[in-house]
């Protein structure tokens, strides 16, 4: 695989800044000894990330969704260094950083990612003021000595997010969700990182809000060159912040395609159940007959595709023989029926009867 | 709207009494549902749309009381009953579905006892009856093998299959009207999709409206009848789901309908609303919008608008209904 | 959307955002702190509670006066020449044979009762509140180790504070004192007598702030704001120092001003046991020991005054713990 394709969607010839293979992550949730010893139980472990494969490319936004369970979030925490990954290569700058140990030299890095957070309530510590949480990342890399720089830095920071730079000297609980939001996108710039990852970025948010806050990353993506990975479960954020989407179902990517060619054209049949299910406000269908069944559990994964307990389209195969992400051009699928051209023509979301 | 509304709300006010004065959560609100009707409510949190619902059905949390107004069901007033009196009327008549289901179900009970004792507290009729009706209900809100499950405890339930529970808990004793305060909020959107298919379907098959609260206008649109926006405790706009999505009238409404993001296109700009919702401790004076409102006027910043009907739609702005023709 | 994590404040349900109070930042300057502390919520609800105001008044009375001993006591208790035998036993100034000298009567050795309790009482405050601070410091240093490191370092200072408190915290300090007593050398008893008793005392009494801010401190270290430290590579125990711990002091606080009632009872059970301080620094525990053996020949008030005094002081201060306890918990709000 290569960086993403010419033509629709992304322009080609973009250097790719993170490049992500095999990356597997898996948590041991067994129960504790004594309980296995006794109770004769099994060890369990999570794949919550199985084998990806992604390219990040640099100055754009690469989305990743998916389901609760399907491990986005898991591939969040990965990139910014929150968890070790179980196997697999994570290169970020020619660097693997899921191989580096060492704090001293992960700083650099460190220090050139940042991540937002969902929860605006959770992610600015109660008891710091504005100021001095903008500031910890310039301290923390050591960027700035002077404590009048520090301050001129952090009210131009807060003004860069619209707020005010008096609002340092405000403490979080005074602000609204949104500001807050603000206060954490203006912490995540402070060490001048090019790469963010915004974990549900506005799904704590409301709808007037999270206008506000979408149109501001994509202003600040505009002005400073920003890399974005959005983590969000809502097409809809999602078809507005991206230039190239992966679908993620229980642990494996499903899809991977050029944002403009996702939607007018989904071909793995998780990601059209995906778009058919999302009500739209501007085409409403009333008359939908949902696809029945749920996520199965990600402890218990089934066999083959891991999707082939809801899919229309399953077959023995699937049933049997998982299906490897492949690059046919105009994307990336995972999927028996697409490559055996058992795929029905898409119909769009939200058409009636589709 | 024809015949007699069946639930009617008029001029409800909520307060929460602290010691900075009494907050007023919901400032004179009025709604009417008819028999069968799926009445969407929306608005942002905060909105008072849960604190509507919560008095309608007289579980409002302490120390929030009903300061005014009045709420009928079917002619009977239920603002004024007592706790004993309400208890009949709450899961006999009007039933309730919340957005965590793991509230509504106790974990130390099986599901068939809950649904059982339910009914049999509602209705005439015995252990085997209310059994037999509670596997009926299971089967019919679509959770598999019915009659088994009856014996399963909550946790045993995925996210979406106990949210089918609650709702045939709500229907245990054949409700004229169920309230939903989010019930789809906390699920992933392919059982979303599922629960508000269910709940419309039921709702067409036993003639039980809905009074269906969320802050998802997608979901309102493909499920509710008619709409009413709320906005910082009051009512701004009500009328035809088709009439409020398409063609809105109270610039909150024109607003949040534009600035919502969409699958199908990808403009440069989200359109957005400067600002945020007032509190309630800080209400301005007049229209609660105009501080955010691009067609704020002289009479938007002393004078509170009434309702005026629009046909199809009516709406509180001075500017949008300027009319002075209450809705009766 | 409308499922915001945080807890909206009390009585502004669902409200997503918190106003700015307009009286929160009415002044600057300690005139302006005053006034926002008398008008924060938790001032508010104090006023609105009567007992709590007593037992505020009653507990700032008996610490204020036993601060200020040596300038308010009628006689100095400790100064032998001004001691008077033949006062042996006077009895208070109502009573028949009552001396003004001597306002709640004299002990067996003729010191004024009211000075010895004034003293006493400050020699209990003094032992109970470091014990207090010992076994908070030791509390929530081995609980925030515990509850950041997890793994077998929570295993192991977990399994000792279940294993403590399985022993009732008298017994603990008792253990410790008679070790203490039979590890020091016989001359160094009297010096060090103080000294052991606050050790034995914060020993017995560490285990309730570990497991509290443990419990603190496994809930914040996931939030979000420590992620984000976290990733900008702060060092963890820097996190751990300046992120976590002033986020699980909260509780501790509370839990400090009961510890406080509690060590003082338990520096008075040891006292009236002999194993606490020595007759030559009586506390109200050895004042009431000492009186004890006159209680049946008639000398009621040498142990029943110093036991009132030992029961106002800490019920006081066991009442105002109390309060505190259920004002800052949103839960009971």
């Amino acid at each position: 695989m290569t960086a993403p394709r010419d033509g629709i969607g992304a322009p080609g010839g973009e250097a790719v800044l993170v490049r992500l293979r095999g990356v597997t992550k898996h948590f041991d949730v067994s129960p504790p000894l004594l309980a296995r010893l006794l109770e004769g139980r099994r060890r369990q472990v999570l794949k919550a990330v199985d084998g990806l494969d992604l390219d990040v490319a640099r100055g754009r936004t690469t989305a990743l969704v998916g389901e609760s369970g399907c491990g986005k979030s898991t591939v969040a925490r990965l990139l910014v260094t929150l968890y070790r990954p179980t196997a697999g290569d994570m290169i970020f700058e020619g660097v693997d950083i899921g191989r580096l140990r060492d704090r001293r030299a992960l700083a650099p890095l460190r220090r050139r990612m940042q991540m937002i957070f969902q929860d605006p309530f959770a992610s600015l510590n109660p008891r710091w003021r504005v100021g001095r949480i903008i500031a910890e990342p310039i301290r923390a890399h050591g960027l700035l000595d002077d404590p009048a720089a520090i301050r001129r830095r952090v009210a131009e920071l807060l003004e860069h997010v619209g707020l005010r730079a008096a609002d340092a000297e405000r403490f979080p609980h005074e602000f609204s969700g949104g500001q807050r939001q603000r206060i954490s996108i203006a912490r995540g710039l402070a060490s001048s990182p090019h790469f963010l990852v915004c974990d549900e970025p506005t799904s704590a948010l409301d709808v007037s809000v999270q206008a506000q806050i979408l149109n501001l990353l994509r202003d600040l993506q505009r002005d400073l060159g920003l890399t974005y990975l959005v983590i969000s479960h809502d097409l809809a954020v999602v078809r507005f912040m991206a230039d190239t989407i992966g679908v993620m179902y229980l642990g494996r990517l499903c899809e991977v395609a050029p944002a403009d060619l996702l939607f007018a054209r989904p071909r793995h049949p998780y990601t059209r159940l995906l778009m058919e299910t999302v009500p739209d406000l501007r085409r409403p269908d009333r008359d939908r007959q949902p696809l029945a069944g749920e996520v199965p559990s990600p402890l218990d994964p089934p066999p083959g595709c891991a999707f082939h307990t809801r899919c229309p389209l399953a077959d023995d195969r699937c049933r049997q023989e998982r299906p490897g992400l492949r690059d046919d051009g105009a994307g990336q699928v995972a999927c028996h029926a697409v490559e055996e051209g058992r795929l029905p023509a898409w119909r769009g979301a939200g058409m009636p009867g589709g | 709207m024809a015949g007699q509304p069946l639930l009617t709300v008029r001029d409800l006010v909520v307060e929460f009494p602290t010691r900075r004065g009494a907050l007023r959560v919901v400032d004179g609100v009025s709604l009417d549902i008819a028999p069968g009707e799926v009445l969407g409510v929306v608005g942002e949190s905060g909105a008072g749309k849960s604190q509507t619902g919560a008095a309608i059905i007289g579980l409002l949390e302490p120390p929030g009381r009903i300061a005014g107004g009045a709420v009928h069901l079917e002619g009977q007033r239920l603002d004024t009953l007592s706790g004993e009196q309400w208890r009949r009327v709450r899961g006999r008549r009007i039933g309730a579905v919340f957005q965590d289901p793991l509230t509504s179900l106790n974990p130390l009970y099986t599901v068939g006892r809950q649904l059982t004792e339910t009914i049999r507290t509602h209705l005439d009729m015995t252990e085997a009856q209310a059994r037999a009706r509670a596997r009926a209900l299971l089967g019919e809100v679509g959770i598999p093998a019915a009659g088994e499950r009856l014996d399963a405890y909550p946790h045993q339930f995925s996210g979406g299959m106990r949210q089918r529970v609650v709702i045939a808990l709500a229907l245990c004793a054949n409700p004229r009207l169920i309230i939903a305060d989010e019930p789809t909020t906390a699920l992933d959107v392919s059982i979303q999709a599922q629960i508000t298919a269910l709940l419309k379907r039921l709702c067409r098959d036993h003639g039980t409206a809905v009074m269906l609260i969320t802050h998802d206008m997608g979901v309102i649109a493909e499920t509710a009848d008619r709409v009413a926006v709320m906005y910082a405790g009051r009512l701004v706009e009500t009328g035809p789901v088709d009439a409020v999505v398409n063609r809105p009238l109270h610039p909150y409404t024109e607003g949040l309908m534009a600035c919502i993001p969409t699958m199908h296109d990808r403009p440069p700009r989200l359109a957005q609303i400067e600002g945020a919702m007032p509190a309630p401790r800080a209400m301005p004076p007049g229209c609660a919008f105009h501080p955010r409102c691009p067609l704020a006027m002289e009479p938007c910043v002393s004078m509170r608008p009434p309702m005026v009907a629009r046909p199809p739609s009516a709406a509180a702005c001075w500017v949008r209904a300027p009319e002075p023709e209450p809705v009766s | 959307m409308s499922h915001p994590r945080g807890q909206p404040k009390a009585g502004e349900p669902g409200a997503p955002f918190v106003v700015p109070d307009p009286g929160a930042r009415k002044g600057q300057g300690p005139l302006g702190v005053l006034a926002r502390a008398w008008d924060s919520d938790i001032a508010y609800a104090f006023r609105r509670s009567p007992v709590t105001v007593v037992a505020a008044v009653v507990a700032v009375l008996l610490v204020g006066a036993s601060l200020m001993a040596p300038l308010i006591a009628p006689t100095d208790p400790f100064a032998l020449e001004t001691v008077d035998l033949m006062a042996a036993f006077t009895p208070p100034l109502w009573m028949e044979g009552g001396d003004p000298a001597f306002p709640l009567g004299a002990d067996s050795q003729g010191r004024d009762l009211l000075s010895a309790i004034l003293y006493g009482m400050r020699i209990s405050l003094a032992v109970g509140a470091a014990s207090v601070v010992f076994a908070m410091l030791l509390g929530v240093g081995l609980g925030l180790l515990a509850g950041y490191a997890g793994g077998w370092v929570d295993a192991v200072i977990m399994r000792v504070a279940d294993v403590q408190l399985s022993f009732p915290a008298i017994l603990i300090a008792l253990l410790v004192d008679g070790v203490a007593r039979g590890l020091l050398p016989r001359e160094m008893h009297h010096d060090m007598a103080m000294f052991v008793i606050i050790f034995a005392i914060g020993v017995s009494g560490w285990v309730q702030y570990a497991r509290t801010v443990r419990g603190s401190t496994m809930v914040e270290k996931n939030r979000e704001y420590v992620m984000a430290a976290h990733i900008m590579g702060v060092h963890p125990w820097v996190i751990a120092v300046r992120h976590v711990l002033p986020n699980v002091m909260g509780p501790v606080l509370v839990i400090a001003t009961i510890h406080l009632a509690v060590a003082v009872i338990t520096e008075a059970t040891l006292s009236f046991l002999g194993v606490g301080l020595p007759p030559t620094e009586p506390s109200l525990g050895t004042l009431i020991r000492i009186g004890n053996d006159f209680l049946f020949s008639g000398e009621w008030w040498i142990t029943i005054f110093p036991g009132l005094a030992l029961v106002l002081l800490v019920l006081s201060v066991n009442l105002l713990g109390d309060w505190l306890r259920d004002a800052l918990n949103p839960k009971l709000r």
